[in-house]
């Protein structure tokens, strides 16, 4: 076996030193379920949906580097059964109503629920009374689908240097805040070419009035399932 | 205050409910109150379900508002879809669409107009015309139809079919699709698309033809119980183009009386708030809407095929005009109100969507590029439509914001909502008053509800304004207390609403 190579379940991954387990293992077209990773930004491992076992011990694949030699075990039952349950507790803890919902068949929430044949929400729904924020003349916050991912308080921060989102909150009650006086996202220099407006993997920001422009057949993931796009999942930019 | 709505006292009185009232969208009752003699002293359709979009589409995004209202109904989405988009072209100063885009959401209402028609002619009321209103409860029904009358059921399938793809091809899905959009659409047909929905017109043109000729035979083989089935004069509203056509996607609100002279005339929709109110009742989840110069006790009208058909001065396809002549015929020059002539109204409608979607497919605007317009923001917009079942009124205020401050929605099923107590009322008295009633005799109730076609998950959107009346009855039927709650939500106990 080469010397940057290991394997994940049962397949040699090659990868370049500093690489995560995830991204070696979408470089080589071995999709591993995840939310919260996004090409350019620091990974968090906050959705724990890339959770993998890695020589027998269970860890994200997001931040754990790619070692020489170890075995990762990804797709397997007892993993995607985990995944799958964390998936249904996302799904009752927000409000996330595809049939009404524009980021519909661009989710990628949504699309992992297909992926991983979530069949139910199983656990009651919380139905949480969450903000909505319209007062951007370019841009739609909907918190009832967020999902706390941190990828916009990460660009913002991070990329586009302003600063805008931020976790507050503990356990239960954590939830995204705007930095302005007010709370709203009108007070602030946020901009619909921000990294932070377009990282979002549900439907929490949307630009203004684009809605069902994109006609059912031609979304993202309409044609393919997610685990085959895995090009564009490393490739794809803000 | 209506003849039969309300028994003037209820002590001793019996209740029969039909509930589920079956095969009709949506869940609703119908409740009978008799003495010991039979005697009817009360007959109430009920609307039991609960929806409250008006409320919950507040502060959504205006461009939302399409999609999530067309949840309203599974049988007729397309219609709230366009509706809302109707209203919301007006919000994106888009009154006028590209011709591709108007011909393109015509295309998908007409599709809208046979399934719709056809899964309620020959899946929902065909068993109780081809079987008998009181035949063998177990045999009533489109699997009843298929053994006896394996053709014409087959026929009604695929014509549901056919018009399922075409809104399909159009919205991206056969239920819920996302084609149609403020200002626009969002996908033009294909060469291929279109080829494909060519395939077999003839054919289907033929078949619905055929369904009109079934209830023909029905009419004639029954003629004195047709016309006096259910029978009761009304005033009738429905939308026509500026020559008089009927138009089911776009024109003027007529309304006509009982005599077929004209109330109101060529009114712009968008003043639909100067001629109609809505009444709220206590025993009911629908409203009741009502002529405004005319009053709750005369105002009332009725709106779908059978209205439709007589408040535009023609239909503009040659086989539909034809058959609707036939129909109007049987008046003697006096408009024909007789409940089950809605049926054969619908099948006509049903026929001109199918002439519509084979002249739109030979146009070549269907294929072309230009799909969505926008101009000066309004804050305001009001789209009317004639979805399957009459008129369907949505009306949206959209603030600065994008959102949705103020909704109302005045649903087809509900303008028909005196004419269907009183069709049932006429039915009671016709066929169940002072005699043992019987599960055909109350199937006669059923057929006059739906003759209406009515869509009663549709049409429940009395929110906040609803009348209440809770009653505490012994076994005698004695009243021990009440309480009420009237429309402004003061409550008092003991108290009737009347």
């Amino acid at each position: 076996m080469n010397e940057n190579t290991f394997v994940i379940d049962g397949t040699p991954i090659p990868f370049e030193p500093g690489q995560s387990i995830l991204q070696a293992a979408l470089k080589a077209d071995v999709f591993i379920p995840h939310l919260c990773f996004f090409p350019g930004l620091k990974p968090n491992g906050s959705c724990k949906l890339c959770t993998v076992v890695v020589n027998g011990r269970p860890g994200s694949a997001c931040t754990l580097l790619a070692r020489p030699g170890i075995e990762v075990e990804n797709n397997t039952p007892e993993l995607n059964d985990r995944r799958r349950l964390m998936l249904q507790m996302l799904f009752v803890e927000g409000n996330h109503f595809c049939p009404g919902c524009e980021k519909s068949g661009n989710c990628q929430l949504q699309a992992l629920a297909y992926e991983l044949e979530m069949m139910t929400p199983h656990f009651n729904h919380f139905f949480p009374s969450r903000k909505v924020d319209a007062s951007h003349p370019e841009a739609f916050l909907d918190m009832n689908r967020c999902i706390m991912c941190g990828l916009c308080v990460q660009a913002s921060r991070d990329v586009d240097k302003k600063n805008i989102f931020a976790i507050s909150g503990r356990g239960m009650a954590s939830h995204i805040v705007i930095n302005t006086p007010s709370g709203r996202l009108k007070e602030s220099n946020f901009s619909s070419s921000d990294k932070a407006a377009n990282v979002c993997p549900v439907g929490a920001i949307l630009p203004k009035r684009r809605g069902f422009a994109t006609p059912i057949g031609q979304r993202r993931y309409d044609s393919l399932p997610i685990s085959t796009q895995t090009e564009f999942l490393t490739t794809r930019k803000a | 205050m209506f003849e039969l709505e309300n028994a003037k006292a209820t002590q001793g009185l019996r209740r029969i409910a039909i509930d589920p009232v079956s095969r009709v969208e949506g869940h609703g009752k119908v409740t009978l109150l008799l003495d010991e003699q039979n005697k009817i002293h009360q007959v109430r359709l009920h609307i039991v379900e609960f929806r409250g979009f008006e409320v919950f589409i507040k502060g959504r995004p205006f461009w939302e508002v399409p999609v999530t209202v067309q949840r309203l109904c599974g049988i007729c989405p397309v219609s709230h879809s366009l509706a809302a988009c109707k209203a919301m072209d007006i919000i994106v100063g888009a009154k006028q669409l590209t011709p591709t885009a108007e011909k393109l959401r015509r295309l998908m209402h007409y599709g809208q107009i046979l399934q719709s028609h056809a899964v309620h002619f020959y899946h929902l009321a065909s068993p109780d015309l081809l079987l008998g209103f009181d035949s063998e409860v177990a045999q009533r029904n489109i699997v009843g139809v298929a053994a006896q009358h394996p053709e014409i059921a087959k026929q009604g399938i695929l014509l549901r079919k056919y018009g399922q793809e075409v809104i399909h091809l159009v919205s991206g899905k056969r239920i819920h699709g996302t084609g149609a959009i403020p200002g626009g659409v969002n996908k033009a047909l294909t060469a291929a698309e279109r080829d494909e929905l060519q395939k077999n017109l003839p054919q289907l043109i033929e078949w619905m033809q055929g369904g009109i000729q079934v209830m023909q035979r029905f009419y004639e083989s029954n003629t004195a119980f047709h016309n006096s089935f259910g029978l009761f004069d009304s005033n009738m509203m429905g939308m026509v183009r500026e020559d008089g056509a009927l138009d089911l996607y776009h024109g003027y609100l007529c309304a006509k009386d009982a005599q077929g002279k004209p109330i109101f005339n060529r009114l712009n929709y968008e003043n639909y708030t100067q001629v109609l109110r809505e009444e709220v009742k206590p025993w009911s989840y629908m409203k009741f809407p009502y002529i405004a110069e005319l009053g709750p006790e005369k105002g009332w009208y009725k709106v779908g095929p059978l209205a439709r058909v007589q408040t535009c001065d023609f239909i503009p396809s040659p086989l539909a005009e034809a058959a609707r002549k036939t129909l109007l015929a049987i008046g003697n020059g006096q408009p024909v109100h007789s409940t089950l002539s809605y049926h054969w109204a619908r099948l006509i409608e049903a026929l001109h969507a199918l002439e519509l979607i084979q002249s739109l497919l030979e146009d070549p605007d269907l294929l072309g590029k230009e799909l969505v317009l926008s101009g000066q923001r309004q804050e305001e917009g009001v789209g009317v439509i004639e979805a399957p079942r009459g008129v369907l009124i949505h009306h949206y205020k959209v603030n600065e914001d994008d959102q949705v401050s103020m909704c109302n929605l005045i649903v087809s099923t509900t303008h028909n909502n005196q004419a269907m107590n009183s069709a049932i009322r006429s039915v009671a008295m016709q066929h169940l008053d002072r005699r043992v009633i019987s599960e055909g005799l109350l199937n006669h109730i059923e057929c006059a509800i739906r003759a209406y076609d009515p869509c009663l998950s549709c049409a429940t959107h009395a929110l906040g304004k609803m009348p209440l009346l809770v009653e505490l009855i012994d076994a005698e039927g004695q009243r021990l207390s009440s309480l009420a709650r009237n429309s402004n939500g003061e409550c008092r106990a003991d108290f009737s609403l009347g």
